[in-house]
Protein backbone atom coordinates (compact mmCIF):
# COMPACT_ATOMS: atom_id res chain seq x y z
CA UNK A 1 0.00 0.00 0.00
CA UNK A 2 0.90 3.64 -0.79
CA UNK A 3 0.01 6.49 1.79
CA UNK A 4 -1.50 9.39 0.09
CA UNK A 5 1.31 11.71 1.22
CA UNK A 6 3.64 12.10 -1.10
CA UNK A 7 6.36 15.01 -1.75
CA UNK A 8 7.12 16.53 -5.05
CA UNK A 9 10.89 17.87 -5.28
CA UNK A 10 12.50 19.32 -8.44
CA UNK A 11 12.58 16.97 -11.17
CA UNK A 12 11.35 13.96 -9.26
CA UNK A 13 8.50 12.33 -6.93
CA UNK A 14 10.60 11.17 -4.19
CA UNK A 15 9.03 7.38 -3.52
CA UNK A 16 6.70 7.55 -0.72
CA UNK A 17 7.11 4.49 2.37
CA UNK A 18 6.25 1.30 1.58
CA UNK A 19 3.85 0.35 4.53
CA UNK A 20 2.73 -3.03 3.77
CA UNK A 21 6.54 -3.99 3.46
CA UNK A 22 7.04 -1.83 7.22
CA UNK A 23 4.19 -3.90 8.37
CA UNK A 24 6.01 -7.53 7.05
CA UNK A 25 8.80 -6.82 9.41
CA UNK A 26 6.73 -6.53 12.50
CA UNK A 27 5.44 -9.98 13.19
CA UNK A 28 3.00 -9.32 15.87
CA UNK A 29 1.10 -6.94 13.78
CA UNK A 30 -0.32 -10.30 11.41
CA UNK A 31 -2.23 -11.05 14.83
CA UNK A 32 -6.13 -10.99 15.17
CA UNK A 33 -7.66 -10.02 18.51
CA UNK A 34 -10.92 -11.15 19.48
CA UNK A 35 -11.10 -12.05 15.68
CA UNK A 36 -10.43 -8.65 14.44
CA UNK A 37 -7.24 -7.90 12.93
CA UNK A 38 -4.99 -6.20 15.55
CA UNK A 39 -4.91 -2.16 14.93
CA UNK A 40 -2.15 -1.25 17.22
CA UNK A 41 -2.50 2.07 18.47
CA UNK A 42 -0.53 1.83 21.88
CA UNK A 43 3.03 3.09 20.67
CA UNK A 44 2.94 5.54 23.13
CA UNK A 45 2.82 3.03 26.26
CA UNK A 46 5.38 0.80 23.49
CA UNK A 47 6.26 0.06 20.21
CA UNK A 48 6.38 -3.83 18.76
CA UNK A 49 9.65 -4.63 17.53
CA UNK A 50 10.68 -5.81 14.10
CA UNK A 51 11.88 -9.13 13.58
CA UNK A 52 15.54 -8.09 13.14
CA UNK A 53 15.55 -7.02 17.00
CA UNK A 54 13.69 -10.24 18.03
CA UNK A 55 16.55 -12.51 15.78
CA UNK A 56 19.10 -9.92 17.22
CA UNK A 57 17.57 -10.97 20.76
CA UNK A 58 17.47 -14.82 19.78
CA UNK A 59 21.43 -15.06 17.89
CA UNK A 60 22.66 -13.12 21.17
CA UNK A 61 21.85 -15.99 23.48
CA UNK A 62 21.93 -18.77 21.00
CA UNK A 63 25.61 -17.95 19.96
CA UNK A 64 27.31 -15.05 22.12
CA UNK A 65 25.67 -14.85 25.51
CA UNK A 66 28.66 -14.16 28.01
CA UNK A 67 29.31 -11.67 30.80
CA UNK A 68 31.24 -8.33 29.22
CA UNK A 69 34.12 -6.91 30.35
CA UNK A 70 35.98 -9.37 32.42
CA UNK A 71 36.24 -12.73 30.40
CA UNK A 72 39.42 -13.46 28.64
CA UNK A 73 37.29 -16.17 26.41
CA UNK A 74 36.40 -16.29 23.34
CA UNK A 75 32.59 -15.67 24.17
CA UNK A 76 33.36 -13.11 26.03
CA UNK A 77 35.00 -10.91 24.10
CA UNK A 78 32.58 -11.22 21.45
CA UNK A 79 29.71 -10.27 23.82
CA UNK A 80 31.61 -7.23 25.39
CA UNK A 81 32.52 -6.34 21.40
CA UNK A 82 28.62 -6.31 20.59
CA UNK A 83 27.74 -4.46 23.72
CA UNK A 84 29.95 -1.74 22.63
CA UNK A 85 29.47 -1.54 19.10
CA UNK A 86 25.75 -0.95 20.64
CA UNK A 87 26.95 1.65 22.47
CA UNK A 88 28.56 3.36 19.09
CA UNK A 89 25.65 2.89 17.09
CA UNK A 90 23.48 4.44 20.24
CA UNK A 91 26.33 7.11 20.35
CA UNK A 92 25.41 7.61 16.03
CA UNK A 93 22.31 7.79 16.18
CA UNK A 94 21.86 10.53 18.77
CA UNK A 95 24.93 12.18 17.78
CA UNK A 96 26.86 12.27 20.86
CA UNK A 97 30.39 13.90 20.76
CA UNK A 98 31.76 10.57 22.28
CA UNK A 99 30.49 6.67 23.28
CA UNK A 100 31.81 7.86 27.06
CA UNK A 101 28.83 10.33 27.01
CA UNK A 102 26.36 7.21 25.95
CA UNK A 103 25.44 5.17 29.39
CA UNK A 104 23.14 2.14 29.36
CA UNK A 105 20.42 2.27 32.07
CA UNK A 106 17.59 0.06 32.07
CA UNK A 107 15.24 2.99 30.66
CA UNK A 108 14.05 6.65 30.86
CA UNK A 109 12.94 6.66 34.05
CA UNK A 110 16.27 5.32 35.60
CA UNK A 111 18.12 8.18 34.07
CA UNK A 112 16.26 10.82 35.07
CA UNK A 113 16.74 8.95 38.56
CA UNK A 114 20.59 9.29 37.99
CA UNK A 115 20.70 12.38 36.78
CA UNK A 116 18.57 13.19 40.10
CA UNK A 117 20.10 11.65 42.53
CA UNK A 118 24.17 11.58 41.12
CA UNK A 119 24.03 15.75 39.85
CA UNK A 120 21.30 16.76 42.12
CA UNK A 121 22.03 15.57 45.34
CA UNK A 122 25.84 16.79 44.60
CA UNK A 123 25.12 20.34 43.12
CA UNK A 124 22.06 21.15 44.48
CA UNK A 125 20.87 22.84 48.28
CA UNK A 126 18.09 24.62 49.96
CA UNK A 127 16.77 26.88 48.37
CA UNK A 128 17.88 26.03 44.49
CA UNK A 129 14.76 25.58 42.34
CA UNK A 130 14.53 23.12 39.18
CA UNK A 131 11.98 23.79 36.35
CA UNK A 132 9.83 21.35 34.97
CA UNK A 133 6.92 21.57 32.70
CA UNK A 134 3.00 20.79 33.61
CA UNK A 135 3.30 18.32 31.06
CA UNK A 136 5.32 15.85 32.45
CA UNK A 137 5.45 12.06 33.10
CA UNK A 138 5.35 11.62 36.35
CA UNK A 139 9.05 10.05 35.96
CA UNK A 140 10.38 13.39 35.18
CA UNK A 141 7.95 14.54 38.44
CA UNK A 142 8.50 12.40 41.34
CA UNK A 143 12.52 11.89 40.94
CA UNK A 144 12.84 15.32 41.24
CA UNK A 145 10.44 15.73 44.34
CA UNK A 146 12.33 12.99 45.98
CA UNK A 147 15.39 15.16 45.36
CA UNK A 148 13.80 18.45 46.62
CA UNK A 149 12.67 16.14 49.85
CA UNK A 150 16.46 15.37 50.30
CA UNK A 151 17.98 18.49 49.65
CA UNK A 152 15.71 21.80 50.29
CA UNK A 153 15.34 22.42 46.85
CA UNK A 154 11.60 23.18 45.19
CA UNK A 155 10.06 22.41 42.40
CA UNK A 156 8.67 25.25 39.48
CA UNK A 157 6.41 24.37 37.20
CA UNK A 158 6.40 25.98 33.42
CA UNK A 159 2.55 25.90 32.94
CA UNK A 160 0.60 24.96 29.69
CA UNK A 161 -2.03 27.00 27.41
CA UNK A 162 -5.22 25.38 26.76
CA UNK A 163 -3.59 23.79 23.75
CA UNK A 164 -1.18 22.01 25.58
CA UNK A 165 1.50 24.08 24.51
CA UNK A 166 3.89 25.42 26.98
CA UNK A 167 3.82 29.35 27.73
CA UNK A 168 7.48 30.52 27.76
CA UNK A 169 6.83 33.72 28.63
CA UNK A 170 6.31 31.76 31.54
CA UNK A 171 9.46 29.95 31.32
CA UNK A 172 11.52 33.18 31.32
CA UNK A 173 9.51 34.48 34.60
CA UNK A 174 10.58 31.13 36.32
CA UNK A 175 14.15 30.90 35.34
CA UNK A 176 16.29 33.06 38.07
CA UNK A 177 19.17 33.21 39.89
CA UNK A 178 17.85 30.07 42.50
CA UNK A 179 17.44 28.07 38.78
CA UNK A 180 20.11 24.84 39.50
CA UNK A 181 18.45 22.75 36.55
CA UNK A 182 15.55 22.66 34.10
CA UNK A 183 14.00 19.33 33.53
CA UNK A 184 11.56 18.85 30.46
CA UNK A 185 9.93 16.27 28.17
CA UNK A 186 10.74 16.77 24.78
CA UNK A 187 7.55 15.42 23.85
CA UNK A 188 3.96 15.18 25.76
CA UNK A 189 3.57 11.52 26.25
CA UNK A 190 -0.50 12.49 26.86
CA UNK A 191 -0.88 15.38 24.79
CA UNK A 192 1.73 15.20 21.86
CA UNK A 193 3.21 18.37 22.22
CA UNK A 194 6.12 19.12 21.04
CA UNK A 195 8.21 21.59 23.66
CA UNK A 196 10.15 24.11 22.06
CA UNK A 197 13.29 22.49 23.84
CA UNK A 198 16.04 24.34 21.83
CA UNK A 199 14.85 28.05 23.20
CA UNK A 200 14.35 26.55 26.80
CA UNK A 201 17.61 25.13 26.45
CA UNK A 202 18.95 28.48 24.55
CA UNK A 203 17.31 30.56 28.46
CA UNK A 204 18.85 28.21 30.66
CA UNK A 205 21.98 28.49 29.30
CA UNK A 206 22.56 32.30 29.14
CA UNK A 207 22.18 31.73 33.01
CA UNK A 208 24.22 29.03 32.99
CA UNK A 209 21.55 26.07 34.04
CA UNK A 210 21.94 22.58 32.96
CA UNK A 211 19.14 21.06 31.26
CA UNK A 212 18.02 17.44 30.89
CA UNK A 213 15.36 16.38 28.18
CA UNK A 214 13.14 13.65 28.96
CA UNK A 215 13.39 12.06 25.44
CA UNK A 216 10.92 8.96 25.86
CA UNK A 217 8.00 9.96 23.16
CA UNK A 218 10.27 12.02 20.83
CA UNK A 219 12.69 9.39 20.11
CA UNK A 220 10.53 7.08 18.08
CA UNK A 221 9.06 10.27 16.06
CA UNK A 222 11.82 12.87 15.98
CA UNK A 223 14.94 13.30 14.41
CA UNK A 224 17.46 13.93 17.76
CA UNK A 225 20.74 14.71 17.60
CA UNK A 226 21.84 16.27 20.99
CA UNK A 227 24.91 18.53 20.09
CA UNK A 228 22.20 20.12 17.83
CA UNK A 229 19.53 20.66 20.78
CA UNK A 230 22.44 21.56 23.29
CA UNK A 231 20.80 19.94 25.89
CA UNK A 232 22.99 18.51 28.87
CA UNK A 233 21.42 15.10 29.73
CA UNK A 234 19.13 13.71 26.93
CA UNK A 235 17.04 10.25 28.25
CA UNK A 236 15.14 7.79 26.46
CA UNK A 237 13.87 4.36 26.53
CA UNK A 238 14.58 1.49 24.18
CA UNK A 239 11.50 -0.30 24.12
CA UNK A 240 9.33 2.85 22.15
CA UNK A 241 12.41 2.91 20.01
CA UNK A 242 11.10 -0.12 18.32
CA UNK A 243 13.94 -2.03 20.71
CA UNK A 244 13.36 -4.40 24.18
CA UNK A 245 12.13 -3.30 27.26
CA UNK A 246 14.37 -2.81 30.25
CA UNK A 247 17.07 -0.73 28.57
CA UNK A 248 17.27 3.10 27.98
CA UNK A 249 20.00 5.49 27.45
CA UNK A 250 21.12 8.41 29.62
CA UNK A 251 23.22 10.47 27.38
CA UNK A 252 25.11 13.29 29.21
CA UNK A 253 27.71 15.93 28.33
CA UNK A 254 31.45 14.92 29.52
CA UNK A 255 32.11 17.23 31.35
CA UNK A 256 28.82 17.07 33.83
CA UNK A 257 29.52 12.82 34.05
CA UNK A 258 32.60 13.71 34.73
CA UNK A 259 31.85 16.09 37.84
CA UNK A 260 29.09 13.42 38.76
CA UNK A 261 29.38 10.99 41.40
CA UNK A 262 28.82 7.29 40.67
CA UNK A 263 24.72 6.29 40.51
CA UNK A 264 25.45 2.92 42.27
CA UNK A 265 27.84 0.57 43.44
CA UNK A 266 28.93 -2.30 42.22
CA UNK A 267 31.12 -3.84 39.62
CA UNK A 268 32.62 -2.69 36.58
CA UNK A 269 31.64 0.61 38.01
CA UNK A 270 35.45 0.70 40.09
CA UNK A 271 39.02 0.75 38.32
CA UNK A 272 40.06 -0.78 42.03
CA UNK A 273 38.81 -1.70 45.48
CA UNK A 274 40.24 -1.58 48.62
CA UNK A 275 38.29 -1.93 51.96
CA UNK A 276 40.38 1.21 52.40
CA UNK A 277 39.02 3.09 49.24
CA UNK A 278 37.50 2.20 46.24
CA UNK A 279 38.51 4.07 42.81
CA UNK A 280 35.96 4.69 40.63
CA UNK A 281 35.79 3.37 36.85
CA UNK A 282 36.28 6.30 33.76
CA UNK A 283 32.87 6.78 32.00
CA UNK A 284 30.65 5.81 30.97
CA UNK A 285 31.10 2.81 33.21
CA UNK A 286 31.02 4.69 36.26
CA UNK A 287 27.97 4.93 35.97
CA UNK A 288 27.03 1.18 35.11
CA UNK A 289 27.31 -1.07 38.07
CA UNK A 290 26.60 -4.55 37.51
CA UNK A 291 25.99 -6.67 34.54
CA UNK A 292 23.99 -4.83 32.50
CA UNK A 293 21.06 -5.58 29.88
CA UNK A 294 23.16 -6.80 27.59
CA UNK A 295 20.92 -8.50 25.34
CA UNK A 296 18.86 -5.28 25.49
CA UNK A 297 21.46 -3.16 24.24
CA UNK A 298 22.39 -5.64 20.90
CA UNK A 299 18.76 -5.04 20.58
CA UNK A 300 18.18 -1.25 20.74
CA UNK A 301 21.56 -1.24 18.41
CA UNK A 302 19.33 -3.72 15.69
CA UNK A 303 16.04 -1.43 16.42
CA UNK A 304 18.60 1.71 15.18
CA UNK A 305 20.07 -0.49 12.48
CA UNK A 306 16.20 -1.18 11.29
CA UNK A 307 15.69 2.18 11.32
CA UNK A 308 18.66 2.94 9.27
CA UNK A 309 17.20 0.95 6.10
CA UNK A 310 13.73 3.77 6.16
CA UNK A 311 13.72 6.99 4.54
CA UNK A 312 13.44 9.07 8.01
CA UNK A 313 12.22 12.17 6.11
CA UNK A 314 9.46 9.81 4.13
CA UNK A 315 8.68 8.66 7.74
CA UNK A 316 7.71 11.71 9.01
CA UNK A 317 5.92 12.81 6.06
CA UNK A 318 3.79 9.27 6.76
CA UNK A 319 3.41 9.73 10.38
CA UNK A 320 2.48 13.38 9.33
CA UNK A 321 -0.62 12.31 7.08
CA UNK A 322 -2.03 9.96 9.79
CA UNK A 323 -1.72 12.57 12.30
CA UNK A 324 -3.56 14.86 10.23
CA UNK A 325 -6.21 12.48 9.17
CA UNK A 326 -6.23 11.21 12.19
CA UNK A 327 -7.13 14.80 13.81
CA UNK A 328 -9.77 15.52 10.67
CA UNK A 329 -11.54 12.38 11.61
CA UNK A 330 -11.78 12.43 15.37
CA UNK A 331 -12.88 16.24 15.34
CA UNK A 332 -15.80 14.76 12.97
CA UNK A 333 -17.44 12.64 15.19
CA UNK A 334 -19.91 14.55 17.80
CA UNK A 335 -19.49 14.92 21.55
CA UNK A 336 -15.71 13.97 20.44
CA UNK A 337 -13.59 16.32 22.66
CA UNK A 338 -9.47 16.75 21.69
CA UNK A 339 -7.38 17.01 24.38
CA UNK A 340 -3.79 18.23 23.33
CA UNK A 341 -4.46 20.55 20.18
CA UNK A 342 -0.93 22.11 20.06
CA UNK A 343 0.66 23.01 16.37
CA UNK A 344 3.44 21.16 17.16
CA UNK A 345 2.56 17.82 17.54
CA UNK A 346 3.43 14.04 17.15
CA UNK A 347 0.61 11.15 16.23
CA UNK A 348 -0.99 11.20 19.20
CA UNK A 349 -4.33 11.64 20.16
CA UNK A 350 -6.15 11.82 23.76
CA UNK A 351 -9.48 12.19 23.72
CA UNK A 352 -12.98 12.48 25.69
CA UNK A 353 -16.46 12.36 25.77
CA UNK A 354 -18.58 13.71 28.53
CA UNK A 355 -21.07 11.45 28.54
CA UNK A 356 -18.52 7.92 27.86
CA UNK A 357 -15.90 7.48 30.22
CA UNK A 358 -11.94 6.51 28.42
CA UNK A 359 -12.44 3.10 30.30
CA UNK A 360 -15.55 1.68 28.23
CA UNK A 361 -14.37 3.62 24.95
CA UNK A 362 -10.79 1.49 25.53
CA UNK A 363 -12.60 -1.74 26.53
CA UNK A 364 -15.37 -1.44 23.27
CA UNK A 365 -12.61 -0.74 20.88
CA UNK A 366 -10.28 -3.61 22.24
CA UNK A 367 -13.56 -5.86 21.39
CA UNK A 368 -12.84 -4.42 17.78
CA UNK A 369 -9.13 -5.27 18.17
CA UNK A 370 -7.83 -1.91 18.49
CA UNK A 371 -5.50 -1.44 20.99
CA UNK A 372 -5.49 2.19 22.48
CA UNK A 373 -4.47 3.25 26.29
CA UNK A 374 -7.23 4.58 28.77
CA UNK A 375 -6.33 6.53 31.81
CA UNK A 376 -4.26 9.06 33.39
CA UNK A 377 -1.13 7.97 31.36
CA UNK A 378 0.96 8.63 33.95
CA UNK A 379 0.28 12.31 33.89
CA UNK A 380 -1.96 13.43 36.52
CA UNK A 381 -1.36 16.85 36.38
CA UNK A 382 -1.85 17.01 32.89
CA UNK A 383 -5.43 15.41 33.63
CA UNK A 384 -6.13 18.33 36.30
CA UNK A 385 -5.05 20.65 33.74
CA UNK A 386 -8.12 19.96 31.68
CA UNK A 387 -9.96 19.01 33.93
CA UNK A 388 -10.77 15.67 33.13
CA UNK A 389 -10.16 12.13 34.82
CA UNK A 390 -8.97 10.13 32.09
CA UNK A 391 -8.31 10.59 27.91
CA UNK A 392 -8.64 7.45 25.61
CA UNK A 393 -5.40 7.68 24.11
CA UNK A 394 -4.36 6.63 20.37
CA UNK A 395 -0.76 7.13 19.47
CA UNK A 396 0.82 6.08 16.00
CA UNK A 397 4.00 4.64 14.81
CA UNK A 398 5.27 4.89 10.92
CA UNK A 399 3.68 1.61 10.53
CA UNK A 400 0.22 2.28 11.08
CA UNK A 401 -2.22 3.08 8.56
CA UNK A 402 -4.96 5.47 7.29
CA UNK A 403 -7.24 1.94 7.12
CA UNK A 404 -6.25 1.42 10.61
CA UNK A 405 -7.52 5.10 11.43
CA UNK A 406 -10.93 4.08 10.01
CA UNK A 407 -10.83 0.87 12.48
CA UNK A 408 -10.61 3.47 15.45
CA UNK A 409 -13.09 5.49 14.49
CA UNK A 410 -15.92 2.86 13.44
CA UNK A 411 -14.85 1.39 17.24
CA UNK A 412 -15.44 5.08 18.89
CA UNK A 413 -18.91 5.32 16.94
CA UNK A 414 -19.50 1.58 18.34
CA UNK A 415 -19.19 3.09 21.69
CA UNK A 416 -21.45 5.56 21.10
CA UNK A 417 -23.78 3.44 20.18
CA UNK A 418 -23.49 1.49 23.53
CA UNK A 419 -23.72 4.60 25.20
CA UNK A 420 -26.11 6.10 23.01
CA UNK B 1 -25.21 -12.17 23.76
CA UNK B 2 -21.75 -11.04 22.91
CA UNK B 3 -19.42 -10.49 25.83
CA UNK B 4 -19.45 -6.96 25.19
CA UNK B 5 -23.22 -6.69 25.39
CA UNK B 6 -23.24 -8.72 28.55
CA UNK B 7 -20.77 -6.63 30.45
CA UNK B 8 -22.85 -3.25 29.12
CA UNK B 9 -26.60 -4.42 29.56
CA UNK B 10 -29.11 -1.64 29.63
CA UNK B 11 -29.63 -2.29 33.70
CA UNK B 12 -25.81 -1.20 34.04
CA UNK B 13 -26.22 1.57 31.64
CA UNK B 14 -28.94 3.18 33.70
CA UNK B 15 -27.24 3.22 36.63
CA UNK B 16 -24.61 4.73 34.76
CA UNK B 17 -26.96 7.22 33.47
CA UNK B 18 -28.81 8.09 36.75
CA UNK B 19 -26.66 6.32 39.89
CA UNK B 20 -28.89 5.64 42.61
CA UNK B 21 -27.61 7.27 46.19
CA UNK B 22 -25.69 9.46 44.57
CA UNK B 23 -25.16 12.13 47.25
CA UNK B 24 -22.68 13.12 50.17
CA UNK B 25 -24.23 11.93 53.39
CA UNK B 26 -23.64 15.08 56.54
CA UNK B 27 -24.77 12.28 59.13
CA UNK B 28 -22.78 9.86 57.63
CA UNK B 29 -20.54 7.35 60.52
CA UNK B 30 -18.61 5.64 58.39
CA UNK B 31 -17.05 7.14 55.56
CA UNK B 32 -14.16 5.70 53.22
CA UNK B 33 -12.20 7.28 50.20
CA UNK B 34 -11.36 4.58 47.27
CA UNK B 35 -9.20 5.14 44.33
CA UNK B 36 -7.92 2.92 41.68
CA UNK B 37 -4.48 4.14 40.49
CA UNK B 38 -4.32 3.16 37.31
CA UNK B 39 -7.45 4.74 35.96
CA UNK B 40 -7.85 7.27 38.29
CA UNK B 41 -11.60 6.00 39.10
CA UNK B 42 -12.69 7.84 42.76
CA UNK B 43 -15.29 7.01 44.98
CA UNK B 44 -16.30 7.98 48.32
CA UNK B 45 -18.90 6.22 50.08
CA UNK B 46 -20.95 6.87 53.00
CA UNK B 47 -22.70 4.94 55.42
CA UNK B 48 -25.04 5.98 58.68
CA UNK B 49 -24.86 2.53 60.56
CA UNK B 50 -27.15 2.08 63.54
CA UNK B 51 -26.67 -1.11 65.87
CA UNK B 52 -25.23 -2.58 63.23
CA UNK B 53 -28.04 -2.12 60.10
CA UNK B 54 -27.11 -0.05 57.20
CA UNK B 55 -29.33 2.83 58.02
CA UNK B 56 -28.67 4.52 54.96
CA UNK B 57 -26.14 4.31 52.38
CA UNK B 58 -24.70 6.78 49.45
CA UNK B 59 -21.55 7.50 46.91
CA UNK B 60 -19.98 9.85 44.76
CA UNK B 61 -16.71 10.03 42.48
CA UNK B 62 -15.96 9.64 39.16
CA UNK B 63 -15.44 6.63 37.31
CA UNK B 64 -16.58 5.04 34.27
CA UNK B 65 -19.93 3.54 33.51
CA UNK B 66 -18.58 0.02 35.36
CA UNK B 67 -17.21 1.26 38.66
CA UNK B 68 -20.47 4.02 38.70
CA UNK B 69 -23.07 0.97 38.14
CA UNK B 70 -21.60 -1.04 40.48
CA UNK B 71 -21.52 1.30 43.42
CA UNK B 72 -24.72 2.07 42.42
CA UNK B 73 -26.06 -1.45 42.56
CA UNK B 74 -24.18 -1.53 45.61
CA UNK B 75 -26.06 0.92 47.77
CA UNK B 76 -29.55 -0.65 46.51
CA UNK B 77 -28.85 -3.67 47.62
CA UNK B 78 -26.73 -2.82 50.82
CA UNK B 79 -29.61 -0.68 52.54
CA UNK B 80 -30.79 -2.30 55.35
CA UNK B 81 -28.69 -4.92 55.35
CA UNK B 82 -26.72 -5.66 58.35
CA UNK B 83 -22.94 -5.70 58.46
CA UNK B 84 -22.62 -9.32 58.56
CA UNK B 85 -24.79 -9.82 55.95
CA UNK B 86 -23.16 -7.34 53.92
CA UNK B 87 -19.95 -8.59 54.52
CA UNK B 88 -21.30 -12.12 53.31
CA UNK B 89 -22.44 -9.84 49.66
CA UNK B 90 -18.96 -8.57 49.32
CA UNK B 91 -17.44 -11.96 49.22
CA UNK B 92 -19.80 -13.37 46.98
CA UNK B 93 -19.70 -10.38 44.37
CA UNK B 94 -16.23 -10.47 45.16
CA UNK B 95 -15.84 -14.07 43.89
CA UNK B 96 -18.20 -13.30 40.97
CA UNK B 97 -16.40 -10.75 39.80
CA UNK B 98 -12.77 -12.55 39.88
CA UNK B 99 -14.30 -15.48 38.53
CA UNK B 100 -13.65 -17.37 41.53
CA UNK B 101 -15.40 -20.33 41.99
CA UNK B 102 -17.24 -21.14 45.33
CA UNK B 103 -16.18 -24.33 47.29
CA UNK B 104 -19.76 -25.68 45.79
CA UNK B 105 -19.64 -24.04 42.21
CA UNK B 106 -20.09 -20.31 40.98
CA UNK B 107 -21.87 -18.58 43.00
CA UNK B 108 -25.37 -18.12 41.78
CA UNK B 109 -28.04 -15.67 41.65
CA UNK B 110 -29.52 -16.65 45.41
CA UNK B 111 -26.06 -14.93 46.61
CA UNK B 112 -25.49 -12.43 44.73
CA UNK B 113 -29.11 -11.46 44.03
CA UNK B 114 -29.58 -8.37 41.37
CA UNK B 115 -25.62 -7.81 41.24
CA UNK B 116 -25.69 -10.92 38.93
CA UNK B 117 -25.81 -8.81 36.23
CA UNK B 118 -22.49 -7.52 36.73
CA UNK B 119 -20.99 -11.71 36.27
CA UNK B 120 -20.04 -10.05 32.60
CA UNK B 121 -17.10 -8.28 34.16
CA UNK B 122 -15.04 -11.37 34.92
CA UNK B 123 -14.34 -11.88 31.22
CA UNK B 124 -13.06 -8.60 30.93
CA UNK B 125 -9.68 -8.77 33.71
CA UNK B 126 -8.74 -5.36 32.95
CA UNK B 127 -12.39 -3.88 34.55
CA UNK B 128 -12.36 -6.18 37.46
CA UNK B 129 -10.67 -3.37 39.54
CA UNK B 130 -13.75 -0.54 38.26
CA UNK B 131 -16.03 -3.06 39.47
CA UNK B 132 -14.85 -4.25 42.70
CA UNK B 133 -13.77 -0.49 44.11
CA UNK B 134 -17.00 0.60 45.52
CA UNK B 135 -17.19 -2.97 47.01
CA UNK B 136 -13.55 -2.43 48.71
CA UNK B 137 -14.50 0.62 49.93
CA UNK B 138 -17.69 0.16 51.53
CA UNK B 139 -15.71 -2.73 53.01
CA UNK B 140 -13.00 -0.22 54.27
CA UNK B 141 -15.50 2.04 55.59
CA UNK B 142 -17.10 -0.61 57.90
CA UNK B 143 -14.07 -1.76 59.24
CA UNK B 144 -13.82 1.88 59.99
CA UNK B 145 -10.67 2.55 58.24
CA UNK B 146 -10.12 6.22 57.68
CA UNK B 147 -7.71 5.95 55.11
CA UNK B 148 -8.18 5.99 51.42
CA UNK B 149 -8.68 2.32 49.85
CA UNK B 150 -6.99 1.20 47.03
CA UNK B 151 -7.14 -1.39 44.55
CA UNK B 152 -3.96 -1.45 44.02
Amino acid sequence: MKVAHEIATPGRLIETLDISKIRADFPILKQKVHDKPLVYLDNGATSQKPQSVIDALNRYYSTENSNIHRGVHYLSERATAAYEAARQKIKSFVNARSEREIIFVRGTTEAINLVAQSYGRTFLKKGDEIIISAMEHHSNIVPWQMLCEQTGACLRVIPINHDGELVLDEYRRLLGEKTKLVSVTHVSNALGTIAPVKDIVRLAHARNVPVLLDGAQAIPHLKVDVQELGCDFYAFSGHKLFGPTGVGILYGRTELLDAMPPYQGGGDMISLVTFEKTHYNVLPYKFEAGTPHIAGGIGLAAAIDYLATLDWKQVMAHEHDLLAYATSALSSIDGLRIIGTAKEKVGVMSFVFDHVHAHDVGTILDQEGVAVRAGHHCAMPVMQRFGVPATTRASFALYNTRAEIDALVRGIHRALKVFK
Amino acid sequence: MSQLDELYQEVILDHNRSPRNYRAMANANRKAQGYNPLCGDQVTVYVDLKEGVIKDISFQGSGCAISKASASMMTAELKGKTEAEAKELFDNVHKMLTGEPNKDGPPDKREVGKLAILSGVCKFPARVKCASLAWHTVNSALKGGAGVTSTE
